[in-house]
């Protein structure tokens, strides 16, 4: 076979990506705090898994969900806050009902058992119940507690090993552009209102993992040049860095969101939020590795003799900002 | 980099082999693996598919330790009074739980020391007496001259928990079992916690009454005389009870019977679902022991030509009311001598089943409560594994597709290497029998992403190296040592995520992590082994001295 592919990156030219950081670094920290704000006043959209309460999928036997008609039959119940959304196709939906409050004859956990049994006999059997989860308030805190530790473990693993196979800047600035990420993520799911469940933390966890590939990508690659260009100034050996590592984060990014945005348009409930933040995740973790751990490195400044490996560090520290 | 040794490519090809072994019992028919012409060599486990996209049940119990507490001080403070009354120590007032102590108050100090020691027999040793003892269930305490605590321990209440646990997932894997569902998962999580999940069953409902309920058929007399609307209307007399028919053809009925029974649910030995040999009906046939069949048997010969009662106590429903109801109420024909006997009801055929089930296992040792339920129906299962597939098959084309585009001849092998990742992952996990979840088919995914980047980063490098003028040979050596250190990193701390997802995360998350830590290792495997090894094989192949550019 005499194809050989098609090398389309224009490897000659370098792209001044590093001077843009002037511009990207400020989008980066307006996009940071908004995200804190949003989170800080409207919070997260918790899903049952962190919240308790009810939710069913349902589908009609025949004909459209009569939405307004349902809202009227659960409304009637007295079971607080009932939310109903339409879903793709116009003969399902999905129906949350929140946490129900203790009362003296029945515990909270029970309290929940009964709230879904009055919503099935409302539904009757014209409506299938493909899917439901009732989730008391003891299994919810507790998910809750693991999804924060899980990612807080992970960050500091990650930080850990960074730290270990290159030096502590690099390690901060890793993990600086991860929180970056997982921030803004987190804030375009509090501004959308998207459900935030156990599958969200998931893909939270892997946008993480993805991120930090991209970055640890970039980083590899400084430090190679660092030992190849004693004196080359840092943020052109930066600049050369991020070029020569283009055309990979090109390829390597399309072809994952490619495959993501397959599993966003073709998956069913379940799997679409946890696509979208992978989506976003790709974008965001992308970006992040150029427009804020780098700049961050540039600013704290690295150990430029790397000659001999594991040699002291601070040797001659250049700060370039 | 580019020379393998024999052994190494046979190591190789048995690592592939190995992953392919582990996946072909996925598309054998179980029966042919567990009958005897499939080799015993082989292994036989396939991969089973998570209850999203299987269809069915998930429900996490919680045993309500206070009511074993409560039930524990009840049967202590009984205990400590016979223990004195048999020692004829006189004590004031009544024995009784007070807090989590029982406490007794002794009427003359001097008895102290005797009813300390009479007491302390009470205490027994928690643990296995073979492996050596944790403590006592209970400490027995002289508190002031005339009082005694006697104190369920920590160690004892553990003990207790551990044994309603397993006496609890006893029952509910006879009472599963019995419905003839396949394959339940019925486990203890944590201190005081049971997993159950049953694939294909998703009448949550159904399950629930299940494994909640407990039905207690006992029989009783009716009253000679009084009929139950005189007694609606006037007074029910002492010692008697009404309870509603359960038979949908007496609507609003109710009966009046000696709240005493002739015969208890605990002289039951048996109780099996059957038909009835001149109707055909569903019915329940039913087994005395001894001593219920001796009462039973006395009472029916006193009253022929009477009617009794069948009632059956199905316990506390979701609301916390008595649901106690009278299945029939049939007249003794004849006497009932040999202590088994059958229930015409009405039954449904499964009514029948489920009733019998109840029955015969008994009462759960503890009340149990439901915090945590979920469900998929059998239609969105099979919805999540059509599009699933739909999502993967879309995905491969494209990547696919793409890395022709960029790559050609290389492009296929590093397809290759992304094909022999997929195999080893899922022949792994066949294997070692882990389940299959909607977000591990994502994690899945994602894993094609990552071993599409290794072989990017491979590729890359070496078309960089043969920009800075190398010769092809060197440039694939030197793309595949540089790049190696990158790959490395990159999925080190990607399998630290995952790690740590596998390790604090359940349920979805979980599934999740499997797929992705073990894609990680086949990952740097294939990245290594398979894809360098196909471009070995194909320099090799080049008959002109000087190798043309790869890529």
């Amino acid at each position: 076979m005499k194809f050989k592919g098609v090398d389309f990156w224009p490897h000659g030219k370098l792209f001044p990506i590093m001077p843009q950081r002037f511009r990207a670094v400020p989008v980066s920290i307006v996009a940071f705090v908004l995200a804190v704000v949003i989170l800080a006043t409207s919070g997260l959209n918790f899903g049952i898994d962190f919240k308790g309460g009810s939710l069913f999928e349902i589908r009609t036997k025949s004909g459209p969900v009569d939405i307004a008609q349902l809202r009227d039959d659960l409304g009637q119940l007295g079971l607080g806050d009932v939310q109903i959304q339409g879903l793709d196709t116009d003969n399902e939906a999905l129906i949350r009902v929140e946490e129900q409050p203790a009362t003296e004859e029945l515990s909270s956990e029970k309290a929940q058992q009964a709230a879904a049994a009055k919503v099935t006999e409302a539904l009757g059997s014209d409506i299938e119940i493909r899917r439901s989860e009732v989730v008391g308030p003891a299994v919810s805190s507790e998910l809750k507690q693991a999804g924060l530790i899980a990612v807080l473990s992970a960050i500091f693993g990650i930080l850990l090993y960074i730290w270990f196979r290159f030096e502590w800047q690099f390690g901060i600035a890793a993990i600086i552009a991860l929180v970056h990420d997982i921030i803004i993520t987190l804030g375009v799911f509090s501004l959308l209102g998207l459900t935030f469940g156990l599958t969200e933390v998931a893909a939270l966890l892997t946008l993480a993992g993805y991120s930090i590939n991209d970055t640890v990508v970039v980083f590899d690659r400084i430090r190679e040049n660092l030992r190849r260009y004693k004196k080359k100034p840092l943020d052109e050996l930066m600049n050369l860095s991020i070029n020569e590592t283009m055309s990979r984060t090109v390829i390597t990014s399309g072809t994952t969101f490619f495959a993501v945005l397959a599993i966003y348009i073709f998956g069913t409930e379940v799997i679409q939020g946890f696509a979208f933040a992978m989506l976003f995740g790709i974008l965001i973790g992308t970006w992040s590795s150029i427009f804020v751990a780098s700049p961050f490195l540039l600013w704290v400044g690295v150990k430029r003799d790397w000659s001999k490996e594991g040699a002291a560090t601070g040797t001659e520290v250049i700060s370039k900002a | 980099m580019l020379y393998f040794s024999r052994t190494k490519i046979i190591a190789i090809a048995f690592v592939c082999l190995m992953g392919i072994v582990g996946l072909v019992p996925n598309f054998i028919s179980k029966s042919t693996l567990e009958g005897p012409y499939w080799p015993s060599f082989l292994p036989n486990s396939q991969l089973s598919l998570g209850l999203d996209l299987k269809g069915g049940a998930h429900l996490l119990l919680r045993i309500e330790e206070q009511a074993l507490k409560t039930d524990t001080l009840k049967t202590l403070s009984g205990d400590a009074r016979k223990q004195l009354r048999d020692a004829r120590i006189g004590f004031l007032g009544g024995i009784r739980p007070v807090n989590d102590n029982v406490v007794v108050r002794l009427r003359d100090a001097g008895d102290m020391e005797r009813a300390l020691a009479q007491l302390r027999l009470l205490i027994q040793q928690v643990g296995n007496p073979l492996i050596g003892t944790t403590g006592t269930d209970i400490e027995v305490t002289q508190v002031d001259p005339t009082t005694i605590h006697v104190t369920p321990t920590d160690a004892g209440q553990t003990q207790r928990v551990n044994s309603a646990i397993a006496a609890a997932i006893e029952i509910i894997r006879k009472r599963i079992d019995s419905v003839g569902t396949t394959e339940p998962t019925i486990v203890r999580q944590g201190r005081d916690r049971i997993l159950v999940q049953v694939p294909g069953f998703d009448d949550t409902a159904r399950l629930k009454a299940l494994i909640g309920k407990t039905a207690r058929l006992s029989f009783h007399d009716v009253h000679p005389s009084m009929s139950a609307t005189e007694a609606e209307q006037g007074r029910v007399p002492i010692g008697y009870v009404l309870y509603p028919s359960a038979d949908p053809d007496e609507p609003g009925v109710s009966y009046l019977v000696r709240e005493r029974p002739v015969v208890r649910g605990d002289d039951l030995v048996d109780a099996q679902p059957s038909f009835s040999q001149e109707t055909n009906e569903p019915i329940i046939s039913f087994r005395f022991n001894q001593k219920g069949a001796r009462a039973f048997a006395s009472y029916t010969s006193l009253n022929v030509g009477r009617p009794f009662a069948i009632v059956l106590d199905n316990g506390k429903d979701e609301t916390g009311k008595e649901d106690i109801t009278i299945i029939t109420a049939p007249v003794i024909q004849s006497p009932i001598l040999g202590g088994s006997g059958q229930i015409t009801g009405n039954f449904s055929v499964k009514e029948a089943n489920d009733l019998a089930v109840q029955i015969r296992s008994g009462a759960l040792p503890t009340p149990l409560g439901i915090i945590e339920e979920r469900t998929v129906g059998p239609s969105l299962g099979a919805d999540s594994i059509v599009s699933g597939e739909i999502a993967a098959s879309v995905a491969a084309v494209l990547v696919a597709g793409f890395m022709f585009f960029a790559y050609g001849l290389f492009g296929i092998y590093a397809l290759a290497a992304v094909l022999v990742n997929l195999i080893l992952i899922v022949g792994v996990m066949s294997m070692i029998g882990s389940t299959l979840t909607l977000p591990g088919i994502a994690g899945l995914i994602l894993t094609v992403g990552m071993a599409v980047d290794a072989n990017v980063l491979i590729y890359e490098r070496i078309r960089e190296e043969m920009r800075n003028n190398k010769s092809p040979i060197s440039a694939i050596e030197s793309g595949f040592q540089r790049a190696f250190a990158t790959i490395i990193d990159s999925n080190l701390t990607t399998l630290i995520a995952g790690v740590v997802m596998f390790w604090l995360g359940s349920g979805p998350v979980r599934g999740f992590a499997v797929t992705l830590s073990l894609g990680i290792f086949a990952t740097m495997f294939t990245a290594f082994t398979v894809t360098r090894l196909l471009v070995s094989l194909w320099v090799g192949r080049q008959k002109t001295r000087k190798i043309p550019s790869p890529l």
